[in-house]
């Protein structure tokens, strides 16, 4: 904003806006810290904050125990191959959306959201027994499949929102052109919408990255990612809370990172055309 | 400019994601409501047959299930007052001219990025816990009593979490929508005399309504289906006192191994969830006029 402000309102706003962003902040790192403590120094009363003994055990500790490159590779397959699939799939369908509205073109794009609501929990049994049926229970891609589907409606919600921000009057002149229709979208449509298909993509992969139910319920090892790694962790009394933070942050650091330096795109993804 | 064959090619564009998603949806809604309507135990399972009924009278009769329903509701609702409410006012502080708005919106998306089991795990040992957490510390710093947060609050403390969870989300869809504001209505406003309340009431607040309803929208679908800060942190309990009807149906599934009764369950959830998504598109569908 362009109004003219004094130097003390924005020392005020500044020091509110970081207090504020720094609590919200704090449990997030509270929990890194606390991975870098021994277990004594993390149930230390009161808590200890520059007087803790530091170490970086606990991250060996977890390495060594558990099969970290296995969860993390899971993870990866899952959440991109799902993502990957999920956008093969929704392209088309948010193009035609988009560009050739039908009467009923908004119902559906509700019915599709829709879908998500119904719970998880509810059609649990039913999943699982068809998932062992065909094979796919504890495999990557079964779980792939899976989180495809239940992200679906919002991909392509996403990409809709994006395909309509694209001024038909281009995609008109490349017809007049005598673009064939696989040519608009390859050369005309595409480039224009890359940003919005990035967006869409890193969310998604956000997503399920951190899709916890059915990571848990259809896979028991082969498959499981690190959603299913972390909640095999449990924290009996206190006793291991430095180790149950590392395991945390191992579990969490990679989307962070990734999340923290798309923010960008990110932003402009999450608002659902919200904002125009 | 829509012919006959560009018509068609849509239909055929749209038709595999309709097709994915009604088979993901019908398939296993038709198994429950099959199961529902069936005597289905898996630790007994000689004994099988209908049932008409009975397993949806047991989940109107059981005890705990209205709390279940309330909790459910509570959850959605607390959630989005929270977010909406808190996310506005982040929002418009962090709107300001601020130092250093780009580490800030880094931070206050975080919580985003933590997943489910993570979120509710720190809470739990890391802060609510009675003997180690840092709520307790701050209790001892000044004399009082620890709270016993899971115990005595369960349903609170869950709200609490799951917010903190989707706190990130509303303020950032608000303060991007508060940014494509034009500082000269507010400006002109100013100098008509318009105070800061009335600003807010009349120029602001109207331009959010889109990105609110985006909010209400998205946050009810993820919110409707919460178990897994459940899971990790009370377990429903004490009691039933934090059980949602999803983690009702759960224990029904997994600790009662009662197939059966589970699916009745779900088609009831279903419904609710039908019923929450007519209303929400009824209700906010005309802002989202895309």
């Amino acid at each position: 904003m362009a109004r003219a402000v004094t130097p003390q309102r924005k020392a005020v706003t500044t020091l509110a806006a970081w207090t504020v962003a720094l609590l919200i902040f704090f449990p997030v790192l509270w929990m890194v810290l606390t991975s870098f403590k021994t277990e004594a120094s993390a149930v230390a009363m009161p808590p200890q904050f520059l007087s803790a003994d530091w170490t970086t055990a606990n991250y060996a500790e977890v390495w060594a125990r558990s099969d970290y490159p296995r969860f993390f590779l899971n993870s990866v397959i899952i959440s991109l191959g799902s993502t990957l699939l999920g956008l093969a799939v929704a392209i088309p369908a948010a193009w035609a959306m988009a560009f050739v509205p039908g009467k009923r073109t908004k119902d559906l794009l509700m019915w599709m959201l829709s879908t998500k609501m119904m719970p998880a929990v509810a059609v649990m049994i039913p999943l699982y027994l068809v998932f062992q049926r065909l094979g796919l229970f504890d495999t990557r891609i079964g779980l792939v499949m899976a989180l495809m589907l239940m992200n679906l409606p919002i991909i392509i919600w996403m990409l809709y929102t994006y395909f309509k921000e694209i001024p038909a009057e281009i995609l008109e002149a490349a017809r007049m052109d005598g673009a064939s229709l696989w040519n608009e979208i390859v050369h005309v449509l595409t480039p224009m919408a890359i940003p919005g298909i990035a967006s869409t993509l890193l969310l998604n992969v956000i997503l399920a990255w951190n899709e916890a139910f059915w990571t848990i319920t259809l896979t028991t090892t082969k498959a499981a990612p690190l959603s299913a790694f972390i909640a095999s962790f449990s924290a009996p009394q206190g006793l291991f809370y430095a180790k149950l933070s590392a395991a945390s942050t191992m579990a969490i650091a990679p989307i962070l990172i990734l999340g923290w330096f798309s923010q960008k795109q990110l932003v402009r993804g999450l608002t659902f055309g919200a904002v125009k | 400019m829509s012919t006959h064959s560009t018509r068609l090619a849509s239909r055929l564009m749209v038709a595999p994601s309709v097709l994915l998603l009604f088979v993901w949806m019908a398939v296993p809604l038709a198994m429950t409501l099959y199961f529902s309507f069936r005597l289905y135990r898996l630790l007994s399972p000689d004994r099988t047959g209908w049932v008409e009924i009975t397993n949806y009278k047991w989940f109107f009769k059981a005890p705990d299930f209205w709390l279940a329903l309330f909790n459910t509701l509570a959850l959605v609702g607390g959630v989005l007052v929270i977010t909406v409410v808190l996310g506005t006012l982040i929002a418009l502080l962090i709107d300001q001219p601020v130092k250093g708005q780009g580490v800030l919106r880094i931070l206050v998306i975080a919580p985003f990025f933590v997943m489910p089991p993570v979120a509710a795990s720190i809470w739990e040992n890391l802060f609510m816990h009675p003997q180690n957490g840092l709520f307790a510390a701050a209790a001892n710093a000044l004399g009082a009593q620890p709270i016993l947060f899971l115990e005595k609050y369960p349903m609170s403390s869950v709200i609490g979490i799951t917010a903190w969870e989707w706190l990130p989300f509303a303020t950032l869809i608000l303060l991007t929508a508060l940014q494509s504001l034009s500082s000269e209505q507010l400006e002109a406003a100013e100098m008509d005399g318009a105070g800061a309340f009335s600003r807010f009431r009349h120029i602001i607040l109207p331009h959010l309504t889109r990105a609110i309803t985006v909010v209400v929208l998205i946050e009810t679908i993820f919110l409707l289906g919460i178990f897994g800060e459940i899971y990790t942190t009370t377990q429903g309990g004490p009691g039933s006192a934090s059980t949602t009807l999803p983690y009702m149906i759960f224990k029904q599934a997994i600790v009662a191994k009662d197939i059966g009764r589970a699916a009745a369950g779900g088609i009831i959830a279903v419904i609710l969830a039908n019923i929450v998504a007519y209303f929400l598109m009824r209700g906010l569908g005309r802002n989202l006029d895309a």
